[in-house]
């Protein structure tokens, strides 16, 4: 317990530490002239300290203090009904059905198309470059199209962004899967050979468990870049709702606290998905008789 | 025609005529195997001793349908090593242990059991009688990490022994482990042929293993891969470790020796 104090919590307090008194400092330097800027408008002249105070509670500050951000949060989640437009529970369950949905399609995609690349050579020849094609095509740009071919078609709500969400991560699924159904050795499949084993067998017997560690790492990038995805996703769509939609609204008035929440809120949300994948990874190891130290 | 007269052989396990094998590389064809004539009879103990790139590793691999033949024939059970093959008619044990991480012991050992369609309760059976023939019973619920490498080994022999496969390949299974551990399952592999009144064929560049085990040595060499010597063991069955002392046993590792030698297997 001590151990995991000193090896794993003091190092992210420092570094936490380190980064806060940074942004006071940045917060300060950027907003000093803004602030000097309205008060002269007024006709004051701001002593030193009334300067710092003013800089760290602007109503639109360029870069607002990390105080101003967590009370943004603390009072759009804890003291607003959860169902109110303004709460950001409200908008980040949107944004996180969509993530789910995508990343769940993604990944079932990915799995798929790996199963062929690894099974089918004519796949193997094709797939590869299409897939890492997809992937160079910026999400930025592709996804108003497809919000508003799948608008035109009458699709419209969740499933275009979750599609979002699926194209960007079902790419580290496959890449990783096709390497992790490559993975057993030579005398592993050999073995497989002797037995006369079916390409079933083999698959869900060697090649599909040996697979696992690489679906995991593969998952922990896609569950992330879900995320992402559905907020770009959101961002066309006129600002309704989720979290980007809290960002687009936030810059469109000028709104750099609520921008920051919004950020704040989807980092938090993108953690705790890698952590429950990393839980869930874990428990499988468990189950899969990993020896306690190999453990990611 | 002598397909035929080979096949009537019924107590002729492995039978090979003038068999060869060219792997076809990019620097040209390399010689693997070339005019192998040998006869493996039910209940032999056949090892096959040689420097790297004799072939003795390829043809366990040609009997085991993991490499083909180019030239020559070759029987194992009376028909070709792809039906031996499907018919499941050997278990093959690698240099590695090549145990499934993921699976306990027991699971490993059931792994042959589950593709060749075994039903649970025989599969349990199995797993039992398998763990005590090479003395691991009480370690069924272990992960592979969980064992030395000499345990490992003899777990992987219980996968091969679990199904009913009357023929043991076995590629140099002793080959990274330390010699005391070596005696010791040595040892125990006489014991369990003893019992199982299975056929052996065994790979090792080991004299002196080799001649303790064996009831019939083939002597082979390299470029191109070939057998220069076969040996009928005169030693008894039961074997002690201190046999290996015998002017019979050292009489016998000579003669050996000196099929490797004429088979330039000592040359720089």
């Amino acid at each position: 317990m001590t151990n995991t104090l000193r090896t794993k919590i003091w190092p992210v307090l420092a570094v936490l530490v380190v980064i806060i008194a940074a942004w006071y400092a940045a917060a300060l330097l950027m907003n000093r002239t803004l602030a000097v800027e309205e008060a002269a408008r007024k006709g004051e002249v701001l002593t030193t300290g009334a300067m710092w105070l003013k800089a760290y509670s602007m109503d639109k500050p360029l870069l607002p203090a990390p105080h101003q951000i967590v009370t943004e949060i603390w009072n759009s989640t804890a003291t607003m009904s959860i169902t109110s437009k303004r709460s950001l529970v409200y908008h980040a369950w949107i944004t996180l059905s969509a993530t789910l949905l995508g990343f769940g399609l993604g990944t079932v995609l990915g799995i798929a198309l790996a199963v062929g690349i690894v099974h089918n050579l004519a796949m193997d020849k094709s797939m590869m470059p299409w897939v890492i094609a997809s992937q160079t095509i910026p999400i930025m740009a592709i996804a108003p199209m497809l919000i508003v071919v799948l608008n035109a078609i009458g699709i419209s709500g969740l499933l275009p962004k979750a599609l979002i969400s699926t194209y960007l991560s079902f790419f580290p699924v496959v890449v990783g899967m096709v390497k992790g159904l490559r993975s057993p050795e030579i005398i592993q499949l050999d073995l497989m050979h002797t037995y006369y084993a079916s390409r079933t067998q083999l698959f869900w017997k060697l090649r599909f468990p040996a697979a696992i560690p690489f679906l995991f790492a593969s998952l922990k990038v896609g569950i992330a870049i879900s995320l992402i995805g559905a907020i770009v996703g959101e961002l066309p769509t006129g600002a309704v709702a989720g979290l980007g939609a809290r960002l687009l609204s936030g810059s469109y008035y000028g709104q750099t606290i609520q921008i920051w929440a919004a950020l704040f809120v989807s980092s938090i949300v993108a953690g705790l998905l890698v952590f429950i994948v990393g839980g869930i990874e874990r428990l499988v190891y468990r189950m899969m008789g990993a020896r306690p130290e190999a453990q990611a | 025609m002598h397909w035929v007269n080979m096949a009537e052989n019924q107590s002729s396990v492995v039978s090979a005529k003038n068999l060869g094998l060219t792997f076809q590389t990019n620097d040209g064809p390399v010689n693997a195997l070339t005019g192998v004539n040998l006869d493996v009879r039910k209940g032999d103990f056949v090892s096959f001793i040689g420097p790297s790139g004799c072939g003795k590793t390829t043809f366990l691999r040609v009997i085991a349908d993991l490499e083909k033949a180019t030239e020559g024939q070759i029987l194992v059970n009376g028909t070709t090593p792809e039906d031996a093959r499907k018919n499941r008619s050997y278990g093959y044990v690698f240099q590695a242990a090549a145990l499934y991480p993921w699976r306990t012991i027991e699971k490993n050992i059931a792994l042959p059991l589950e593709i060749m369609g075994y039903s649970k309760d025989e599969q349990k059976k199995r797993i039992d009688h398998t763990l005590a023939l090479v003395n691991l019973t009480g370690f069924g619920k272990k992960y592979p990490w969980q064992l030395s490498g000499g345990m490992q080994q003899r777990a992987s022999i219980a996968r091969a022994l679990a199904f009913d496969a009357d023929l043991l390949l076995m590629d140099e299974p002793f080959g990274a482990l330390d010699e005391i551990v070596r005696d010791h399952l040595n040892l125990q592999l006489l014991e369990l042929w003893a019992r199982t009144n299975k056929t052996i064929c065994f790979v090792t560049h080991s004299i002196p293993e080799a001649v303790y085990l064996s009831t019939k040595i083939v002597v082979m060499s390299p470029r191109p891969g070939r057998v220069t010597d076969i040996i009928e063991s005169t030693l008894p069955k039961e074997r002690p470790l201190d046999i290996r002392e015998t002017p019979e046993f050292l009489a016998i590792a000579h003669r050996v020796r000196e099929g490797l030698k004429a088979g330039h297997s000592y040359d720089d």
